[in-house]
């Protein structure tokens, strides 16, 4: 995609040639959309707050798994897993030895990074869909662990209760409180992904995924970046992680299952691999997609009276398939793309390119 | 470890790859000859056995009737999955196709929660429930000599599925279509240059497939009971698949009894978190493939250059 910009706009210095945001009339309406954002309980019903609030969460996860998979190409089915470590690793550290959760989170952040790379190992000798195997087992093996190892402490299938995350007195106990919470690691995870892809790293990643050997050619240590990739994919994981389990205030080995992970592979790829709005544009499509799906249920069921009430479970799966076979046929480089092109065509108007 | 249990055990496992090898076939089969790796193959199995099911207590229709028609319409359905949801992905990365069947999965697993509804529903015996087979075995232990008791559907789907496996290599060694097929996985231009319509070859792999998957769902859905998890077991047929080489048709009976059998050890050791382990135990065995033999027992080594 060319770059496009407005006529009249230049880059007068280095700063201003690497800035992501150029003009003054984006910063404000950058800073209007974050005030709308924050201020969303004073006019959002309580129910909206609370999509708002697993969007964001989602996003975050969405977020790793775009680092591993749309930048590095290293195919993950493992990311719900990472966030179940993340989730007991979290909740263990508040509940059994009284850390605060803002030192718990970034510990859960790092405990699920380090589970990542063991299960990154493998990408040292197989690739493509093998990997994706190995990422598999982790969906199987860590869930395993939590259910079976260290019944004391992680109470086996039960699961654990979790306490709400307390700061300066505040309990963030309802979803307008919690939405401030996810609303500002998500702004500082956003950034912090943004600015790997735009780095060393996020180049390295991006000849990872384009040619293995070639970039091995050139000097770039596979084994070291795809490890990488794998810690930041878990990482990411980790916090979304401990933020849902804080949310839910309960965790179990089911929280995050393997629909979960192939759900976040849906979201990437509906909204766009390898582009840092993808996992935004296509968590929020799908979530919508979902609630969707649930409203949609009454109707169908007063339609079809004869089809059991299971209908509105059915029909998630369906709406989430059909929308991902869809997008992989037709637009397989997901809504990120569409919005670059709908972005030059603006600027270009009234002439057609 | 609890000895005695040991040979039973071991036995039961052994036998329980054999529709886990089943399953795996169909896996391959689709891997042969289009490179794609389908992880909607459970959901194949779930709604061939759920087809089944409604053509023989629905319709009152004899058991062997309803599977007739069951495999016709899973095999119709295999050639549509293949002409409209994967045809359009060839020459796509791997990511898409691999998501693409990811996506089919979903919405299969939907269409079937959809139409049949989610209830627990009880499956025509096949096979005798009473009855067991009993092998006393030679020695002794404890002054007693060890019984196998060995239920008789889980002997029979054990035949079913490897006379399947067999009937599917010696297709594939004797039979036009089946060189063709073989062709086709070596090279898809090599193939279609000579003369090979590598799109029928895939509509009838997929087909073919549906067939396999349907056989596989029916053989679990009479031991097992059938609902809607029965599309999990093929979560435990990836590593068979792995285990046995992507390319590799006997493979999946080796894999399969490998995989069964040390499902069957671990579930013999007395220390719960062992025996427990036995649902794990293919993914663990998976792993310890991808690291020491990532192309699996039987499977080509392939070699890559820029």
């Amino acid at each position: 995609m060319a770059v496009l910009r407005p006529a009249g706009e230049f880059d007068t210095s280095y700063a201003s040639d690497m800035a992501t945001i150029r003009q003054r009339w984006q910063w404000w309406l950058l800073l209007a959309f974050v005030v709308a954002l924050y201020a969303l309980p004073f006019y959002a019903s309580q129910s909206v707050v609370a999509l708002v609030n697993r969007i964001g969460i989602t996003i975050i996860a969405v977020q790793g798994l775009n680092l591993l998979t749309g930048y590095t190409g290293q195919i993950s089915l493992g990311q719900a897993s990472f966030m179940t470590a993340g989730g007991y690793i979290s909740a263990l550290l508040v509940n059994n030895l009284g850390w605060p959760f803002f030192a718990a989170m970034p510990a859960a952040a790092l405990g699920a990074g380090i589970v990542g790379l063991l299960f990154g190992l493998p990408s040292l000798r197989v690739k493509g869909f093998y990997l994706t195997m190995a990422t598999l087992a982790a969906q199987f093996i860590i869930p395993w662990f939590t259910r079976n190892a260290f019944p004391k402490v992680l109470n086996g299938a039960q699961g654990i209760n979790v306490q709400v995350p307390v700061l300066f007195g505040i309990e963030f106990n309802t979803p307008q409180r919690y939405i401030y919470l996810t609303l500002t690691v998500l702004i500082l995870t956003t950034i912090v992904a943004h600015n790997i892809s735009r780095s060393r790293l996020g180049r390295a990643f991006v000849a990872v995924r384009d040619h293995d050997l070639a970039a091995e050619l050139l000097g770039i240590n596979l084994f070291k970046y795809k490890l990488q990739a794998f810690f930041l994919a878990a990482v990411y994981a980790g916090i979304a992680g401990s933020l849902a389990a804080h949310q839910i205030r309960h965790i179990n080995s089911e929280t995050f299952n393997l629909i979960d992970s192939v759900m976040f592979m849906g979201m990437l790829v509906i909204g766009g691999l390898g582009s840092n709005l993808g996992p935004i544009f296509g968590a929020i499509v799908v979530e919508m997609l979902i609630e969707g799906a649930t409203l949609f249920g009454p109707l169908f069921i007063s339609l079809f009276p004869s089809t059991a009430a299971g209908a509105v479970q059915a029909l998630r799966p369906l709406f989430f398939g059909a929308a991902l076979m869809l997008f992989l046929i037709f637009e397989p480089r997901g809504l990120a793309h569409r919005w670059q092109l709908f972005k030059a065509a603006w600027r270009l108007r009234p002439f057609s390119y | 470890m609890n000895w005695q249990l040991l040979p039973q055990f071991a036995m039961t496992g052994l036998l329980a790859g054999g529709p886990l090898a089943l399953t795996a076939l169909g896996l391959v089969l689709i891997f042969k000859s289009s490179y794609i790796f389908n992880f909607a193959q459970g959901q194949l199995l779930l709604l061939g056995a759920l087809i089944t099911w409604w053509f023989a207590v629905e319709l009152n229709l004899p058991l062997w009737l309803a599977i007739v028609f069951a495999l016709v319409i899973s095999a119709l359905m295999g050639l549509l999955i293949e002409r409209l949801a994967l045809r359009p992905m060839t020459g796509q990365p791997l990511l898409s196709i691999i998501l693409m069947t990811l996506g089919l999965s979903q919405v299969l697993q939907g269409l079937a929660l959809l139409v049949f509804g989610g209830t627990q529903r009880n499956f025509p015996q096949i096979f005798s429930a009473a009855n067991p087979y009993k092998i006393t075995m030679p020695f002794v232990y404890n002054d007693n000599n060890i019984v196998i008791i060995l239920k008789q559907n889980l002997v029979w789907s054990f035949v079913v599925a490897v006379l399947g496996v067999v009937i599917i290599s010696l297709f594939f060694r004797f039979t036009r279509t089946g060189l063709a097929m073989r062709g086709t996985s070596e090279d898809h231009e090599l193939a279609q240059s000579i003369g090979i319509r590598i799109h029928r070859i895939f509509g009838f792999s997929w087909a073919l497939a549906g067939v396999v998957a349907t056989l596989g769902g029916v053989l679990l859905a009479t031991s097992s009971g059938l609902d809607l998890s029965l599309s999990v077991v093929v979560l435990a047929a990836f590593p068979v698949v792995l285990l046995g080489g992507l390319e590799s048709i006997p493979g999946t009976i080796v894999g399969g009894l490998i995989i069964g059998l040390s499902q069957g050890l671990v579930s013999v050791s007395k220390v719960p978190i062992v025996r427990n382990m036995s649902e794990i135990m293919p993914y663990v065995v998976l792993l310890i493939v991808l690291i020491f033999r990532p192309e699996g027992l039987f499977g080509q080594k392939r070699i890559e250059r820029i």
